[in-house]
């Protein structure tokens, strides 16, 4: 398909190009990014653009990829008023998204323990395949868990105040209802909270270093504040409960979909009236689903503080273990926004991307107000993470969003044919990443030749100012799922 | 009998695949067994242990899709990896499945990834002379 260039990072596939777009396409990206690009993207950003009542332009991030349904990397908008809520635009993994724990230990400090620290952090926070969390609920506890989000750790002793005002919307989405929750959905999450899970799923040491692009005087608002300190990043999501969620909606908006008149030109781009019934219930479902991943990750920081705490021999409070914050990347969320419309509520899908509130923001605790939000890119094991801050060109451009990781340019299967798990651990202690691995096949699927070179993708959203560069995160050490 | 193809040039983040099969019956099992040989290694799971479930749908899409959404489910409830399946369908939208396997030991059983869902993503079961043909997306 054409793609017209806007401008140096912003290509166009206009409405028209495919029977029955409502709106543009618009791929976020570079020159380079954008000759790599696999048709599959454009080939699935377009159908979004044939939503009912999606605003403005369907958008894929730099580091988007194909995906099913939406591609990874999509963001797109709908009009309340008409417009649509899709399952597939927010993935199985609700609210799957990333946090990051600061210390106030050094590289110096950490490396003869990290090892131990690993092995331990290993043991406290299960992976893999069948895991259980040490977590221990009731149904009716479970319940109060997915209506009430991270609060409720703060009850049970696994969060601290500071916690939830740097957590995206407090860790808890307004209007979770667990009664549109199928018992199926709670039987398979009851005993999954505090677990990471398998896939692209990690906990990772790592330390902190800038290029003359970043913004220090950012980042010591965001208490990052040398080379060298020491930070936690956690990447998981809402595990069984969330998936069998957007199973259970995407089975039922089969029929919603005949009821409404409304045709994809994909089954998994399923969706219904965001004002519809069958909206209205998928919407309190995602919401539980949502408040249960800030848990999720919530009771990980706990066990985080807790390994940290047994290997230093002082308080998680004495390591300056505060959370810097914590953002979705897989959600719909209703926000308001300038559409072609003017100023209107809308919902906002993002798959494999980050909202990036610029500065001003009523949204955003105080002490990060006048910097923006903390946006925080999860890159591959081997090449490192990014810390971005949210900026006002992005509510302008991109609904408020940007990318979220660097994005695959390979599939799962032909990584694992390029390398084994056993020779890819071995070749990450050589860089001097030690790993713990639930799965060494798991380990292969994510070497880092299997990702887009996160620099490159950053470069692009910090160039286009979508969001900008606050600090470099390398790995360390890495407990995969 | 059946067979399957991994699609490398699939959904980068997630599994892809085409099966094949005599029958809707063979074709469902390879599609049980591909689902649990990405999660494990299962020539090494033992079906030692059985449950049963039936299923209805209003395709035959459809059932495939509640057929690998009912393993995943039973899988993360009771902590179990399936080998074996004994499939009859009736009608093209009725199931009933003997699943085989036993509980997920991590001594004994390599772990792969994970299989959170099945989408529908290009899913649809195709019949010629030579059987049954499918090709699904699993989300990891």
């Amino acid at each position: 398909m054409e793609k017209i260039k806007i401008d140096d990072y912003t290509w166009e596939i206009p409405k028209g190009t495919k029977p029955g777009m409502k709106v543009p396409a618009r791929l976020i990206t570079s020159k380079e990014l954008l000759d790599q690009l696999d048709e599959g993207v454009v080939e699935q950003i377009t159908n979004v653009a044939c939503l009912p009542g999606i605003r403005k332009y369907a958008l894929c991030m730099p580091d988007g990829h194909r995906g099913y349904g939406f591609p990874i990397g999509g963001v797109a908008a709908f009009s309340l008023d008409g417009g649509v809520i899709s399952p597939g635009g927010i993935g199985f993994d609700i609210n799957c998204g990333v946090r990051l724990i600061r210390t106030s230990l050094t590289e110096d400090e950490v490396k003869p323990k990290l090892r131990e620290l690993i092995d331990i952090l290993f043991r406290l926070v299960p992976s893999g395949v069948g895991s259980k969390g040490f977590v221990k609920l009731s149904r009716p506890e479970f319940e109060r868990l997915v209506s009430e989000g991270t609060p409720w750790c703060l009850k049970k002793g696994y969060a601290w105040k500071s916690d939830l005002e740097c957590t995206e919307q407090g860790g808890v989405i307004p209007g979770a209802n667990p009664d549109s929750v199928s018992d199926r959905a709670k039987k398979r999450g009851l005993d999954q909270v505090g677990t990471l899970g398998s896939g692209n799923h990690y906990l990772e040491i790592q330390k902190v270093d800038f290029d003359e692009q970043c913004d220090r005087s950012v980042a010591s608002v965001f208490g990052i504040d040398r080379p060298g300190q020491i930070t936690v990043m956690v990447h998981c999501g809402s595990r069984g409960f969330g998936h069998q969620i957007g199973t259970d909606y995407l089975q039922s908006f089969g029929p919603a979909m005949k009821k409404y008149g409304i045709h994809t030109n994909d089954r998994e781009l399923a969706c219904a009236p965001f004002d519809s019934p069958e909206g209205k219930a998928y919407y309190e479902a995602m919401a539980c689903a949502a408040n249960s991943a800030f848990v999720n990750r919530q009771v990980i920081t706990h066990q985080v503080r807790e390994g940290f705490s047994r290997v230093f021999g002082k308080s998680a409070e004495e390591l300056g273990m505060n959370l810097v914050y914590d953002v979705a990347h897989n959600i719909a969320k209703i926000e308001t926004h300038d559409t072609d419309r003017g100023r209107e509520k809308v919902i906002v899908h993002r798959k494999g991307a980050t909202r990036a509130f610029g500065p001003g923001n009523t949204e955003l605790p105080e002490k990060y107000r006048q910097v923006g939000q903390p946006v925080l890119v999860g890159g591959s094991m081997q090449t490192g993470s990014y810390i971005l801050v949210g900026t006002a060109m992005a509510k302008r451009l991109t609904f408020a969003s940007t990318m979220h990781g660097a994005g695959r340019v390979m599939s799962r299967a032909a990584a694992t044919r390029k390398i084994r798990g056993q020779q890819l651990r071995d070749q990450m202690e050589k860089q001097g990443i030690i790993v713990r691995a639930a799965s060494m096949r798991g380990l292969a699927e994510e070497a880092g030749f299997a990702y887009k070179n996160v620099d490159t993708v950053v470069n692009a959203v910090h160039n286009l100012g979508i969001s900008k560069k606050v600090a470099h995160l390398t790995p360390l050490a890495n407990v995969k799922g | 009998m059946g067979h399957f193809r991994i699609i490398e040039e699939g959904a980068f983040a997630d599994f892809e695949f085409e099966a094949y099969g005599d029958t809707l019956e063979d074709l469902f099992t390879v599609c049980g067994k591909v689902m649990f040989e990405v999660m494990t290694d299962i020539s090494k799971v033992e079906p030692s242990r059985e449950m049963q479930f039936n299923i209805k749908a209003e395709s035959v899409e459809d059932l495939l899709f509640s057929f690998l959404s009912e393993l995943i489910f039973l899988k993360d409830t009771s902590k179990y990896f399936f080998c074996d399946f004994v499939i009859e369908i009736k009608e093209r939208k009725i199931l009933h499945c003997i699943s085989r396997g036993e509980p997920i030991d991590r001594d004994k059983h390599e772990l792969k990834t994970d299989v959170k869902a099945v989408t529908y993503h290009k899913l649809e079961i195709k019949h010629n002379d030579k059987g049954y043909h499918t090709r699904v997306i699993l989300d990891l």
